[in-house]
């Protein structure tokens, strides 16, 4: 079965569940007491240490009209919070799996993007090759790490950590087909609600091809630090390899003709 | 009080979108020392076919055995499981370049090794059949690997997902390679050999790198902005000056004078391995468009 995820934000209530489930499930170390000082979200991003990742985003609203003008100064201070549990994408044209030089990087049976621990041996070329900018080294053990999709726990038939534990259903995992059906009539469910500015992130038709990670938020792409257009780097190979070829054969001609046009002369250390 | 809110975050806090690269110094040294080898060798094949003498035809193979011989290691301890490397060896994987790139060093550095070990052979004991078919057959494979070598480099920068180097996917394989080109001549006059043939080469790697130099600075691109602004678009200048028309200046106007050939060569040198550390300090830039 080809499965994904389908992370509803619009059901998230922030508790970071889904960042403890998957620590302790994948046994992933402690990333640190930071403090960002960006909402509650002290992680800042998806890393080789966090693999899923709990987004805090502070709207402000207004609620001049809605409550009393003795409460003014609460109303313009006013704002939404927006949370989205952020994970991997497991794109079906992924960057990290083409860049992987030792092929470490593999597509599971379920469909997901996997990195053998046991064959990577810390490169570094998946990182740049990543559009979302989730895959990182680990400085204290030297190789790539990354959500591995549950692929162990999918194995034996469970679901992915983060997704049991989720208490509001805002991570859904099953069967591609049936999450993207159950995504669109969410977000038609939605904005029926007058919710207008529900979308469905699924970057299909880009050179990525779609992920086997669904998001339903609220806005744009980029409020949520995910990039509005991915681009799979694979799709700047013929171009540079054409660049190559013509460097090639230029290198190639100029050498030749600087010999043959100086041809009876001999070198001057003879 | 709350942090600053507004309508959009953008981005969201300013926590960056992509992660940077880990590589450290060895990876633009490795550029530069398996570009300049790869040079060596294809100047030393095409000048033992074309009136090249034969000291010349005989330190440009030393001087692509010597890369190759240096290129593994540098690779090798910048891996985050240095153990590890020879899982770079379990597959061939056309559509990454540093797959690409391994086995092609993997090549050159045995075909490079092979023609300067025939030319050791050749000198104790003489031209007799089999040392000649190897160092022909290892020139011939050592040039042709040599060109992917000195120019693959910009494929695996141009590949990646960091817009300063996706976006400049076809100019970095042309700048790697006339750097490349650029520092194996200049090495081979550093050893005395200051013919009229290496200095002709030299002006057309000097062009080549003054022409690219225009380029990138005249192009309007947001996504440059890594290569020019700050301390690293100070070191991608310094490069161009140094391997584009500085040289190219003393190669046409004092080409007689030993002085200025050194002094030409030097400036070579250090401007191809400076040019790589400046693209890759680009990409590993903290803003990136």
């Amino acid at each position: 079965m080809i499965t994904a995820f389908l992370t509803d934000s619009t059901l998230c209530i922030g508790c970071k569940a889904c960042e403890v489930a998957c620590k302790e499930w994948n046994a992933v170390p402690a990333d640190g007491f930071t403090f960002t000082g960006a909402s509650y979200d002290n992680t800042a991003g998806l890393g080789h240490s966090t693999w899923r990742h709990v987004k805090f985003i502070e709207r402000a609203i207004d609620l001049s009209g809605a409550v009393a003008s003795a409460d003014a100064g609460y109303a313009s201070n006013a704002f939404r919070w927006d949370f989205s549990s952020d994970v991997c994408k497991h794109c079906e044209n992924a960057g990290c799996l083409e860049a992987c030089p030792t092929g470490s990087i593999v597509r599971t049976e379920f469909g997901g993007v996997f990195i053998q621990p046991d064959i990577c041996n810390g490169c570094g070329y998946c990182i740049v090759a990543c559009p979302f900018g989730v895959v990182d080294r680990r400085p204290e053990d030297g190789r790539a790490f990354k959500c591995t999709f549950c692929y162990d726990r999918q194995k034996v038939g469970l679901q992915p950590a983060c997704a049991t534990a989720c208490p509001t259903q805002s991570i859904q995992f099953g069967e591609i087909g049936a999450l993207r059906e159950k995504a669109a009539h969410r977000v038609d469910e939605l904005r029926a609600r007058g919710i207008d500015d529900a979308v469905i992130y699924d970057p299909r038709d880009t050179s990525v091809g779609g992920t086997h990670a669904l998001f339903i938020f609220r806005g744009k792409p980029e409020d949520y630090n995910l990039p509005s257009a991915p681009e799979v780097p694979t799709v700047h190979l013929k171009p540079a390899w054409q660049s190559a070829a013509a460097a090639a054969g230029m290198m190639l001609a100029g050498i030749a003709f600087a010999f043959l046009s100086t041809r009876p002369e001999r070198s001057a250390s003879e | 009080m709350l942090v600053e809110m507004t309508d959009d975050l953008q981005p969201y806090y300013g926590f960056p979108l992509l992660k940077r690269a880990v590589w450290t110094w060895e990876i633009p040294s490795y550029f530069f020392v398996g570009g300049t080898a790869g040079a060596a060798a294809l100047i030393a094949a095409v000048a033992r076919r074309s009136g090249g003498s034969d000291a010349l035809v005989r330190d440009a193979r030393w001087i692509a055995a010597a890369g190759a011989a240096l290129s593994p290691p540098l690779l090798i301890s910048d891996l985050g499981r240095p153990e590890r490397f020879l899982n770079m060896l379990r597959v061939f994987k056309i559509q990454s370049p540093m797959s690409v790139g391994v086995w092609t060093l993997v090549a050159f550095s045995s075909a490079a090794g092979a023609a300067a070990f025939a030319d050791l052979a050749h000198r104790t004991s003489g031209g007799k059949l089999p040392v000649r078919i190897v160092a022909d057959a290892s020139e011939v494979l050592s040039a042709a690997t040599g060109l992917v070598l000195s120019t693959y480099t910009g494929v695996l920068l141009g590949a990646t997902a960091i817009p300063v180097w996706s976006r400049n996917a076809r100019v970095m394989p042309l700048h790697f390679g006339a750097s490349s080109v650029g520092a194996a001549v200049s090495t081979l006059e550093l050893l005395g050999h200051r013919t009229r043939a290496l200095n002709r080469i030299g002006i057309g790697a000097c062009l080549a790198e003054t022409a690219l130099a225009l380029y990138l600075e005249t192009r309007e691109d947001e996504a440059l902005t890594p290569l020019r602004d700050g301390t690293n678009g100070q070191l991608a200048r310094a490069a161009s000056v140094l391997s584009g028309p500085l040289p190219l200046a003393l190669r046409i106007l004092a080409s007689r004078s030993p002085t200025a050939r050194r002094v030409a060569a030097l400036s070579t040198i250090s401007g191809s391995l400076l040019t790589r550390v400046a693209w890759i300090q680009a990409g590993k830039a903290e803003k990136q468009p």
